[in-house]
């Protein structure tokens, strides 16, 4: 994609209805709205229960205007399979499968279901928003939960394991497509989905995505909190196609001097509060290695 | 056309004259061969079919779920614990009004493993809101899965035609496999009033709230237990839709005239054996020796399980002295479930018969004629012996 999509070329037409049930402040609802409208109107959604269930309304009202299959929790990545199935036996190829599932949806219990069509090719792309816990139950840990965090069933402590590196987990598939995105860069992810299109066999893009009331935050910061994700090297957004890895737009830009201390990202939230000084130094030299590496790669 | 084969290829065979769009299935013993054969067919180019190999039971109903959501007729088969692993998927696609056809290939449920025949995998299910049909042998497999597709998508309720795993999947007959004019004759296409279509959106089951909820136009839609009152009405609806199949599959194939229970010397007895699946064939010997002894018997097969047929039940018994439910599951802790059935069915009745249960073959243990043959007598001479608590036949320690 050499042309990137600015807030003049976007396309006008909204496929979300104004008015849903997300939280105020939610990064969900920003790159849903985006997302859909990179989908276009030829698709079919597949979503499992998350916050997008509740966010897409109550029956019978709904908050979006494409045909949405809501499935159970295990099953996404399956049922998008079964999806492709009925439109290839119909001959109806056009349409866009997309499952778009939160992070427990996508790492924990759906992790069998998507690693099972990625590794039978399917033609479809997943979208996973990453809020980083179980948020639509009430903000309890999930496996990509980041190390240190504070959630209902890691209260006190905070979480004690590390972040589960879903993308690395789908790219070991093989599969010619993966990337991550954030929803404070949300041009940045419709330029990922409109790829993700002109591409067959399985996508996957994995979305960071700030949840004001699971993060603990004013709604106000949800981008403000995603840009420092990725301008304290934190989070990058990056591509990797045909197993070629590559920093993407801001990350790509991100000066490794100019880098900003990963510090003033946990200060903006709560749930980081148990972070003690010298677990936010080791998370920092980590982040510093990593970089020193993405520098090794690219010199 | 006649042919010997097994129970499995019977059902493959089934599936195929449907015209089924999509397959999905996982291996399990002993439904292997039926999937296998299905595989056969469709990378031979012979079934012009969607077949998706998937990763695990849960996964094989979903990509029914979703296929059946998007308008294709879909089909897989499965036994004991992976009828289980789909147990979530069971109850979602029957809340989904989805009509999609499973063979149930009856096993035994571990642990302890076994992968040996009893029903106690189809009777846990019994209560999801899925119509059950039993085939007692290979014929009725072939006819019973034609059938299903039919059944499930006049009433949009998802249909298992269990066998008994083993006795029927493995072992070979002779069937009849219809024409494929015939059949077509038989089953409409498959074309539901709704699926999911860009060109007209829905966002298929959402949440409900407990009340009704007034849509954008301020017309009330029904809530959660509206929806599923109206899965129970149509599921008592189901009992006379499958007569009505049974009556023009005679017509278009050629063969039925038991839809509901199969009756084997029934008219004039006394005492009637009743049971599910292959072992009415081992029965109908028992009764033929029990006859020679001057005891009026008979036995019914009951084929169609959920909805139960309660009503006939009622009626086809009403002049029993006695039923004697045989069966290959129960409800642990309580009675065999077929039994409480059929002593629910007969309250309604003022004379109602003695009804006594032997629970047998749990895990394939074999069901030795004799052993029926004895039980059988005792229940017809020597009945008040026998109490309400589930007799056990063929315990060896």
């Amino acid at each position: 994609m050499t042309q990137k999509t600015t807030i003049l070329t976007l396309p006008e037409e909204e496929l979300v209805h104004p008015g849903n049930r997300a939280c105020a402040g939610c990064g969900l609802s920003i790159i849903y709205r985006i997302g859909l409208k990179a989908l276009g109107r030829d698709t079919i959604l597949v979503v499992p229960p998350s916050c997008l269930t509740v966010l897409q309304g109550l029956y019978p009202i709904a908050a979006t205007q494409l045909p949405c299959l809501n499935v159970t929790f295990a099953s996404t990545a399956a049922a998008a399979t079964g999806v492709l199935g009925a439109l290839r036996a119909q001959g109806r190829k056009k349409t866009t499968v997309a499952a778009w599932a939160g992070d427990g949806g996508t790492s924990d219990i759906g992790i069998q279901a998507l690693s099972g069509a990625c590794e039978r090719g399917e033609n479809f792309i997943f979208i996973c928003y990453d809020n980083e816990a179980y948020m639509n139950t009430g903000v309890q840990r999930s496996g990509t939960t980041p190390q240190g965090v504070i959630t209902t069933t890691t209260p006190i402590r905070g979480k004690l394991q590390k972040k589960k590196e879903v993308p690395a987990i789908i790219a070991a598939h093989g599969i010619d497509y993966v990337a991550t995105a954030s929803a404070a860069y949300p041009l940045d992810l419709y330029d990922k989905i409109k790829k993700a299109k002109t591409i067959s066999g399985p996508k996957y893009i994995h979305v960071h995505c700030p949840c004001p009331a699971g993060w603990g935050f004013d709604p106000r910061y949800t981008v403000k909190i995603g840009k420092l994700a990725v301008e304290t090297g934190l989070y990058d957004l990056y591509e990797i196609e045909k197993g070629k890895f590559q920093l993407t737009g801001p990350s790509r830009k991100l000066d490794n001097k100019k880098r900003k201390p990963v510090s003033e990202y946990f200060k903006t939230q709560s749930r980081f509060k148990a972070l003690s000084k010298k677990r936010i130094q080791e998370i920092q030299q980590s982040i510093d290695e990593k970089w020193e590496r993405y520098q090794d790669q690219a010199g | 056309m006649h042919i010997i084969e097994s129970g499995n290829v019977a059902a493959a065979t089934g599936v195929k004259l449907a015209r089924t769009e999509v397959i999905a299935a996982y291996p399990i013993t002993p439904q292997t061969p039926l999937t296998e054969k299905l595989s056969e067919l469709v990378d031979s180019g012979k079934m012009k079919a969607e077949y998706i190999p998937v990763e695990s039971e849960h996964s094989a109903l979903a990509v029914c779920i979703a296929a059946s959501s998007a308008g294709s007729r879909a089909f897989t088969a499965t036994s004991a614990n992976g009828l289980l692993y789909m147990s979530e998927q069971i109850h979602w696609a029957a809340g989904a009004r989805l009509p999609i056809v499973m063979c149930v290939v009856n096993r035994g449920i571990g642990a302890p493993w076994t992968v040996w025949n009893d029903h106690q995998d189809a009777i846990s299910q019994r209560d999801a809101g899925w119509i059950q049909l039993y085939a007692c042998d290979h014929q009725q497999i072939i006819d019973t899965v034609i059938q299903a597709f039919h059944i499930a998508e006049t009433v949009r309720i998802p249909v298992m035609v269990c066998y008994d795993g083993y006795l029927l999947s493995h072992t070979y007959m002779p069937f009849e496999i219809p024409e494929q004019d015939a059949v077509d004759a038989f089953l409409p296409k498959f074309s539901p009033s709704y699926f999911l279509d860009p060109k007209n959106p829905a966002n298929l089951n959402t949440v409900t709230l407990p009340d009704i909820r007034p849509d954008v136009r301020g017309n009330m839609a029904p809530g959660y237990m509206e929806i599923r009152n109206n899965l129970h009405t149509d599921m008592r609806k189901t009992i006379s839709v499958v007569e009505e199949m049974d009556r023009k599959y005679q017509k278009t194939v050629g063969r039925g005239g038991n839809p509901l229970i199969e009756k084997y010397r029934c008219e004039d007895a006394d005492f009637i054996a009743v049971c599910l699946g292959s072992l009415s064939y081992q029965l109908r010997d028992v009764v033929d020796t029990l006859r020679g002894e001057g005891i009026k018997t008979g036995v019914a097969g009951i084929r169609l399980y959920r909805p139960f047929p309660d009503k006939t039940v009622a009626a086809e018994f009403v002049n029993a002295k006695g039923l004697i439910v045989f069966e290959k599951a129960l409800s642990y802790g309580n009675q065999g479930a077929l039994y409480s059935d059929i002593k629910s069915a007969l309250y309604r009745n003022d004379n109602r018969p003695f009804v006594h249960n032997y629970i047998l073959g749990l895990g394939g243990r074999e069901i030795k004629t004799p052993d029926l043959l004895h039980a059988f007598r005792i229940s017809c001479t020597d009945f008040r012996k026998i109490g309400d608590d589930p007799q056990w036949i063929g315990l060896k320690l």
